[in-house]
Order: structure tokens, then sequence, then C-alpha cells
């Protein structure tokens, strides 16, 4: 076990530096100028300022040193200086970052929540209609692109029902809560800021269910066919002869198993959450990493695009590490070789 | 859209059968066959549109933002143009950049999935870890990375997709390769001396095949779906073109007028359900397994 943990965590360096490596390469792959996000269009002609420019951003210098200058200044914590908010990209993110895992890991919740208890539906209806449903709810919900379902949401139930609060985390010209943790929700409860607290939930719910319904598909299925495995094995054989409630059976005794592979699927959830979010945050103008990196990618902003993708390899890789260990802790049956 | 990737085909007859008997409903069945129309339809709608549209994607046919009535069934958009007839010769764009994108990665992933497989050792653990630093990002982000580095514009989207996209072929290859490796068939081919590229062609590449279409027939919703977004976040085809993505651009923008947003959105969801429907049959008929059923 211990030494399972240990040869997974040993290989995350390599993983790191390589996707670091990807990163350098990708960003510096490029056929657009990056001169022209940095001084404008009209300064191109002007030898002086381009060159006083690519001294500032270290553009003079040969790939090889480049790299290296990327590595050293990645090891002490700096992903360099955006071209278009001149802020270091870490701050930039760092200042993002809550709405965004605030979003996700409200999408997560939700999602998995409904994709369980779907599954659980779905075998207990085994090829029947509930069965047909929830699988055609889960289906629907990956095949619809998000930002056009966030989109047309977003005009039905805000602009014309007004059901739901509008774009962005908050009000226009309502003050956030002080920063404890950055997520609205969780910092207005700690400060008593009730109406704050019901507002931000409100703006939240529409980006988060419509993140959700993607994942809500991969969920179920699994937990179905998982729970069905279950349920056709001998210690459900036994419960039952024993003469137990089938509503006792499921939930105390085949559902616990069913759900340990959903732990896997979580992380992959995640992952897919992650990469939504960067359209849906668009959508809903929400002020998180997901529309910085939509920005950055437009104006061209190398670092930028090179830290918020980073950050993206970085979430994939260690949620997949955590659900792994999770996963084999939490099913002792599991052998590590 | 990443996690599924280690499907492998089940050789042995008794499964087969076992399997093909499992009961289907006939929805499903009615499903994979109302796929093949839609995307049938789409395909005929892309290739003759030309001979009996009534109007060109640019032209300019009546009021702007006029809601869906009689003279324009979905509406016009901004400009006044039709945005069902739009819609229509959008096909033309988004069907074939799925097509070529799928294409190019089932290609570079599988010439590279029968490298490592069949080079083994070093070669083998470079390649593959390669796999793995690619598969390591979301999709959308590195997509999106490259295109910006490249700029902006179909074809650079294009090729970055490839990119994205060709690491899931490799390890599917790959996995196939070795798993039919060591088996008799190859074993006694490699014996009676036959060359390593002869054993590969003729007897383990044949074995790939269906697993390599299932996937691909699946993925070719999520490309449709990626170039849309792609293009929605102004990378991809640019506004004047009636590419889907594009034009759910040019409905957020005239975001009181629903019906410009609508019409390109249901688009890309009927190619997706299809292809999800048609895919899903052929893992059932071709029983391929994947990690989720």
């Amino acid at each position: 076990m211990i030494r399972y943990l240990a040869r997974r965590v040993a290989v995350m360096p390599l993983l790191l530096l390589g996707t670091a490596s990807m990163v350098f390469v990708v960003s510096r792959a490029t056929s657009g100028n990056p001169l022209v996000s940095i001084v404008g269009a009209r300064n191109l002609n002007n030898p002086v300022i381009v060159a006083a420019a690519k001294q500032r951003w270290g553009l003079d210098r040969s790939l090889p040193v480049q790299y290296g200058r990327f590595m050293i200044n990645l090891l002490r914590g700096d992903l360099g200086t955006s071209f278009s908010t001149r802020r270091p990209v870490l701050r930039d993110l760092w200042d993002r970052l809550p709405a965004t895992l605030e979003l996700t890991i409200a999408a997560l919740v939700l999602g998995s929540a409904v994709g369980i208890l779907l599954g659980v539906l779905a075998a207990r209806h085994r090829n029947r209609a509930l069965d047909h449903g929830a699988r055609a709810v889960g289906l629907l919900g990956s095949s619809l692109p998000a930002f056009w379902l966030g989109m047309l949401l977003l005009y039905l139930l805000y602009s014309r029902l007004g059901w739901v609060q509008g774009p962005n985390r908050l009000n226009a010209r309502v003050r956030p809560p002080t920063r404890l943790t950055g997520f609205f929700t969780v910092d207005s409860l700690l400060h008593g800021q009730w109406s704050l607290l019901w507002q931000a939930c409100m703006h939240l719910v529409l980006p988060a269910t419509v993140l959700a319904w993607g994942v809500v598909g991969i969920v179920s299925r699994l937990v179905r066919a998982s729970l069905l495995e279950e349920l056709s094995s001998e210690y459900v054989r036994v419960a039952r002869a024993m003469g137990l409630r089938e509503r006792t059976v499921v939930a105390t005794h085949a559902l616990r198993n069913a759900l340990l592979p959903t732990i896997t699927i979580v992380a992959f959830a995640f992952a897919y959450l992650i990469t939504n979010a960067v359209l849906v945050e668009k959508v809903f103008s929400w002020p998180g990493v997901g529309s910085y990196a939509v920005e950055a990618a437009r104006q061209l902003d190398y670092p930028a695009v090179a830290g918020v993708t980073l950050l993206g390899g970085l979430a994939f890789l260690l949620t997949n590490l955590v659900s792994d260990i999770a996963y084999t802790m939490a099913d002792p049956r599991i052998q590590l070789s | 859209m990443n996690a599924a990737i280690a499907p492998t085909v089940e050789p042995t007859a008794a499964r087969r059968t076992s399997r093909s008997a499992r009961h289907r409903p006939a929805w499903r069945r009615g499903a994979a066959l109302a796929g093949l129309v839609v995307l049938g339809v789409w395909i005929v709608i892309a290739l003759t549109l030309p001979w009996w549209s009534p109007h060109g994607p640019r032209d300019v046919v009546g009021p702007r933002l006029r809601p869906p009535g009689r003279h324009a069934w979905m509406g016009t958009d901004a400009l006044g143009r039709d945005v069902l007839i739009r819609t229509l010769w959008g096909a033309r764009t988004s069907l074939p950049v799925a097509v070529i994108v799928i294409a190019g990665a089932v290609l570079l992933g599988c010439l590279i999935g029968a490298v490592a497989g069949a080079a083994g050792g070093l070669t083998d653990a470079v390649l593959m870890r390669l796999v793995d630093i690619t598969m390591a990002f979301p999709p959308v982000l590195l997509a999106m990375a490259i295109t910006a580095s490249r700029g902006p514009g179909i074809g650079n989207a294009l090729m970055a997709m490839v990119l994205v996209w060709w690491p899931i072929y490799a390890r599917l290859l790959r996995s196939q390769i070795v798993a039919v490796r060591h088996r008799e068939f190859v074993e006694s081919a490699t014996a009676v001396g036959a060359s390593p590229l002869l054993t590969l062609r003729r007897y383990i590449l044949p074995m790939s095949f269906t697993p390599v279409l299932v996937n691909a027939s699946m993925d070719l919703g999520q490309v449709v779906m990626l170039t849309a977004a792609l293009s929605f976040i102004g990378l991809g085809a640019r506004p004047p073109s009636p590419e889907w993505g594009a034009m759910i651009t040019e409905g957020a923008t005239n975001f009181y007028q629903w019906w410009i947003a609508l019409c390109p959105g249901l688009a890309i969801v009927t190619v997706v359900l299809a292809c999800n429907f048609v895919g899903d049959a052929l893992r059932d008929t071709f029983d391929v397994r994947d990690t989720f059923e």
C-alpha cells in the first residue's frame, strides 16, 4: 500500500515536468506575433520600441535559454506577467480560482447526487420506463452543448421568467463578502449575511445546473451497472433470504459497495467540469479562471494562456491521483502491486 | 471525453453469442436507425445544398432580427439573413471539419500506437509518456492554447483538435497490439517467417479495426461540439461564415433574439445524438467493451 502510494507520488514530478514542457512548446510554437499584443500593431514598425519590448519580456533570447528561464521561474512559483492585465499570472489565477472552484464543486455535488439517484432508480426498475427515462436524461445532458444550453436557459429562466438571477456571481454594484475562502456562498454564510447568501445561490444555481447535467449521464450509468452487479451477488441473496426488505437490501448493503467505483468516475467528472466550465463561465460572465482563459486566448496573451493550461493540467493530474488513492483506500479488496 | 479509452475486443466466440443474445430493447435499435437517418440527411444536405438552397448563406433576405415566421421559418439574424438557411450551410463547414479531424487523429494516433506497440522498450515508453502528458490536459484548454498560439481560424482549430485527439487512438491501438501479440495466431505467423510489418498489417491491424471504428463514430459528435466551442469563443471560424459555433456567438450578442442561436444549437444536438446512437449500436454489435458499460 505505502509502496504503491509512494510510487504514484514519485512519478508526479516527472509528469509535472512533462506538462510544463508541453505548455512551453505550445506557447512558443507561435506563428502569430506576440509583440502585437504587447506594443500594439501601430508600434510594430518602431524598432526601438520592439527591441525594448523584446528585452523586457525575454523574447530576444534563444529558445533553450527561454525554456530554462521558464522552468526556473516555475519552480519559484512565477508564471510570468500577463501581457494584457500587466499583473503576475499567478495573482490573476489566485484571484479567480475560488469562483471557478465554487461553480465546479457545486456542479459536481449536484451532478453526482442526481446521477446516483437516477442510477439507483434505473437499476431498481431495469428495462422499464424509468430506466429508459434516466438513460435519456443522461444522454441528453452529454449531447447538449453546455454553452448553448446555458444561453437559452439564461434567456428563458432569467430574462423571461425571472426565476433565477442573471450573469456574474452577484448583482451589479453589490459588495461581495470579505474574502475568507473566496467562495461567496461560504463567506456570506460565515459572516451571517443571509440576503447575500441567497443572492449568491440564485446566481450559482443556473450555471451549476447546466454544468452538472453534463456529468449526470456518466455517473448514473456507472451506478446502474455496478448496482446491478452487486444485486446479483451472493451476499445480496443472503440478505434477501433473511427476509430483509428490498429497500434495506439496496440502501444499506448493495449501494455501499456499488458506489465504490464512482470514486474514480468523480475524478473524471471533475475534469469534464473544468473543461466545460471554460465555456459556461464565458456565457454567464462568471469571473473565474475559465473566462480568464478565453480572454487570454483571444488577446494572444501567451503567459496567461500558458498559466491557465498548466493549471488545468495540474488539476487533471491531482484529481486522478487523489481518486486513485481514495479508491484503493476505500476498497480493501483491491490488491496493490 | 478522455476516460473511456481502453476498449478491447473479446474475440471469444462464446462471449460474443451471449452478448448479442442479450436483451436489447426495441427503442435502442430504433434509436440507432434514427441516428443513421439523421446523419444521412445531414450528409445529403451538405452535399446537395448549392443546387436547391433558395439563398446563399450570406444573402440578406428580409428585415433584421425578425422572429420565426412565414418569410423565414427560423427568423432572421442581425444582418437580415435567414437563420435556417445559414444553419443548413453550416453543415458544409462543421461536418467536413469533424471528419477531417477524426481521420487525422485516427491516422496519427494509429501510426504512433502501432510503432509503440510493435517496437516496445524505450520507444514504447517515450511515446506512451507523450500520450499521458497530452491527455493530462483538459481537451478544450489545450486546443484553445494551440489555436491561440497558431492564430485564430478554422484551419488552426482543426490542427489543434487533431493534436488533442490523437492520443486516444494511439493508446487504443497499442493496447490492441499488446493484447494480441502473444496469441497463437500471431506467434505462428511469426514462426513461419512473416516479417513484423506483415504480421502487423495482416494479423494485428484487422483485429483493431472495430474498436477504432466504434470510438471514431462516437468521437465525431464530440468533435462537432468542440469545433463549435472553439468558434464560440472566437478561435475557430469567424462570424461571417455560417459555422454553428460562430452563429451561436452571434446569438449571444443578440441575446434577446433567442431564435438566432436556437437553430445552430439544435443542429449540433442532432448530430451529436445521432453519433452517440450509431456508436452505441456499433459497440453492441461488435461487442466492444468500454469501461463504463
